[in-house]
């Protein structure tokens, strides 16, 4: 228990009637990298967005770091200082600079000095390579510049899990090179990393485990290399073959 | 081409100009005469009533005589339409505080001056100009029923508009609050300022509020038409924000709950900001709605910009001169909300710039 980052069991959501997950388990070591992967709508996305409470689960249990996640405030608050997360759309704050987006939560959260947020910021920002686009407006950035900057941004909060929400998904074909790049990197590093994506190859490259979901439920779990060439079930064949079409 | 055009003398160009937008075809140069015709004569008789009529010195019955526009009943008038009661020999203090209000102003309209500083000068402004105009420490006092005319007008606006807007904010907030109670206070609050007028506002104020006050307390008429200005248009300023809150993508917020932001400092610092951007334009429109409704502040005896003006009308040396009086004080309230106007569209321009 202790050892690992984040625990799920017999985790259960429902949107009125509709049942999004069945009896989800899953179990994350530190430094662990998972992908997950399944058709729309099967749940991966509200899966790990419960992780860091953005969604509400009513059945189950769900534990990081050991601290369970229920509706009291000070846990919640506790798990997203550890939690960071990259969204599909970036979710840049618009109204301000690069670098202000990435000082604010340091600064507001973790109370942290404005010069040393800024120094720490321009590390994350000459990491993700784009260091000389620090007083720029989100608004003056390609797509996949403002990826890399939203992945600095939470780096910024020194997570301990890193969520990935299809985060090269509202990309033009060429930037998603660019910010998966910046993914491997990171992975080496050693954070736990949660990453919902359809790119193969990265899950081949980074992933210790692959987990296909479908209509709500984990369908199959296993080592990116079994998991590609070796698929057991039937629906994972199905989906496997359509993304490689 | 363009060149070459720009390069043509001054009345050339304007041909060319008249020529491809006014008289292009027939029917358009039929229609360009008819209405170049109709603004000739508005401007010929403005014109007329002005200057070759106009009035320049003598008294009331040359102004009658000629009937045309007649300054020496603005010179006559202008300083009791500007500055009301205040007594004379002391009008440089008005005048001053005044400046300094506009001055301040001045200094407050770049964005990249909006800090802590800023609100420093404000109090050191506020002090002065409350001095200037009341008295003590030196000055002869006047008490604030003296007060009067543009310094008051200016004065109830400005601090109406200040006070209102983060009154504003709040009510907006608490509006959209998951709470239930501070969301029916607010519901209602706004409901009810918004279902009455505020003239009622401003005589409730005036006239019944100060029958619940026990026995002797007294309470200052201005403040209290000042306190019921900010209450009116703070219910208006908090629907116009409520939309900008409304119009922030929730990925703003998720992206504010990730890294861990309170949900204080994601307000403050993630949704009003960009919220009040997105509302610039009808904040202002209820900014310069409530500069005019500040008039209404006759009904309470109160003698603002434009009740100065009617007292004025009340002379018998010289009356009918109403045209005169509302023209000249007419011009005043165009030039503020003018200004308004303009900034607001400024605002807008700099920061759709810089973030869109």
């Amino acid at each position: 228990m202790s050892e690992n980052m984040i625990e799920i069991n017999d985790l259960n959501k429902w949107y009125d009637d509709f049942h999004v997950l069945k009896d989800i388990n899953l179990s994350v070591r530190k430094g662990e990298k998972i992908v997950v992967c399944g058709p729309s709508g099967s749940g991966k996305s509200t899966m790990i967005r419960c992780i860091n409470r953005l969604e509400e689960f009513q059945k189950g249990s769900l534990h990081v770091e050991g601290i369970p996640l229920n509706s009291d405030l000070k846990n919640i608050e506790q798990i997203r200082k550890e939690v960071g997360m990259v969204f599909q759309h970036f979710n840049l704050f618009p109204h301000l600079s690069i670098i202000d987006n990435l000082i604010l939560a340091p600064m507001r959260v973790r109370k942290m000095p404005k010069k040393d947020a800024t120094d720490m910021a321009m590390q994350y920002l000459e990491m993700v390579k784009i260091a000389d686009q620090a007083h720029k407006f989100p608004g003056q950035l390609s797509g996949g510049q403002k990826q890399r900057v939203a992945i600095a941004r939470s780096l910024c909060m020194k997570p301990k899990i890193l969520l990935f929400d299809e985060p090269t998904s509202a990309l033009d074909p060429e930037m998603v090179k660019e910010v998966l790049e910046v993914m491997v990197d990171l992975a080496k590093e050693g954070i736990t990393m949660i990453c919902v994506t359809h790119e193969m190859g990265f899950a081949r490259e980074v992933a210790d485990r692959v987990i296909f979901m479908d209509a709500g439920q984990i369908l199959e779990e296993n080592t990116p290399h079994e998991f590609f060439d070796n698929p057991q079930n039937e629906r994972t064949k199905e989906f496997l073959s359509q993304i490689i079409n | 081409m363009t060149e070459l055009i720009s390069k043509k003398p001054f009345f050339e160009r304007f041909a060319i100009w008249l020529k491809k937008n006014l008289f292009n075809t027939p029917t358009n140069s039929v229609i360009s005469i008819f209405l170049l015709a109709f603004i000739w004569k508005g401007i010929e008789g403005l014109f007329t009533w002005i200057f070759i009529k106009g009035v320049w010195s003598g008294g009331a019955s040359v102004c009658r005589e000629a009937g045309g526009f007649c300054f020496p009943f603005l010179f006559e008038k202008t300083r009791f339409i500007i500055f009301g009661f205040y007594p004379d020999g002391q009008l440089w203090r008005p005048t001053c505080a005044m400046l300094i209000l506009i001055g301040t102003l001045f200094y407050s309209k770049e964005p990249n001056r909006w800090n802590k500083k800023l609100a420093y000068l404000w109090s050191i402004s506020t002090f002065f100009i409350f001095w200037l105009m009341g008295g003590g420490l030196g000055l002869t006092e006047v008490t604030n029923d003296k007060w009067g005319g543009l310094p008051l007008t200016l004065l109830l606006a400005t601090i109406g508009i200040v006070c209102s807007y983060p009154l504003g904010i709040v009510l907006a907030l608490m509006r959209r609050s998951k709470l239930k109670v501070l969301k029916s206070i607010s519901v209602v609050y706004i409901e009810i300022i918004r279902g009455v007028p505020l003239i009622s506002v401003l005589f409730m104020s005036s006239v019944m509020f100060p029958l619940f006050l026990p026995e002797g307390v007294n309470f200052d008429k201005l403040l209290r038409a000042q306190i019921a200005i900010i209450l009116f248009v703070s219910a208006y300023m908090a629907e116009v924000i409520r939309g900008g809150l409304s119009s922030i993508p929730k990925g703003q917020y998720e992206a504010a709950h990730t890294l861990g932001l309170s949900y204080f400092d994601t307000m403050r610092s993630i949704i009003i900001p960009q919220a009040i951007r997105i509302v610039i334009p009808p904040t202002v429109n209820t900014a310069i709605g409530m500069f005019k409704d500040t008039s209404l502040v006759l009904i309470i005896a109160l003698f603002d910009l434009l009740n100065t003006t009617k007292t004025s009308l009340r002379d018998p040396e010289w009356l009918g001169f109403s045209l005169e009086a509302y023209v000249f004080v007419g011009l005043i309230y165009f030039v503020f909300c003018f200004s308004m106007s303009k900034y607001s569209q400024r605002l807008e321009r700099e920061f759709g710039m810089k973030e869109r």
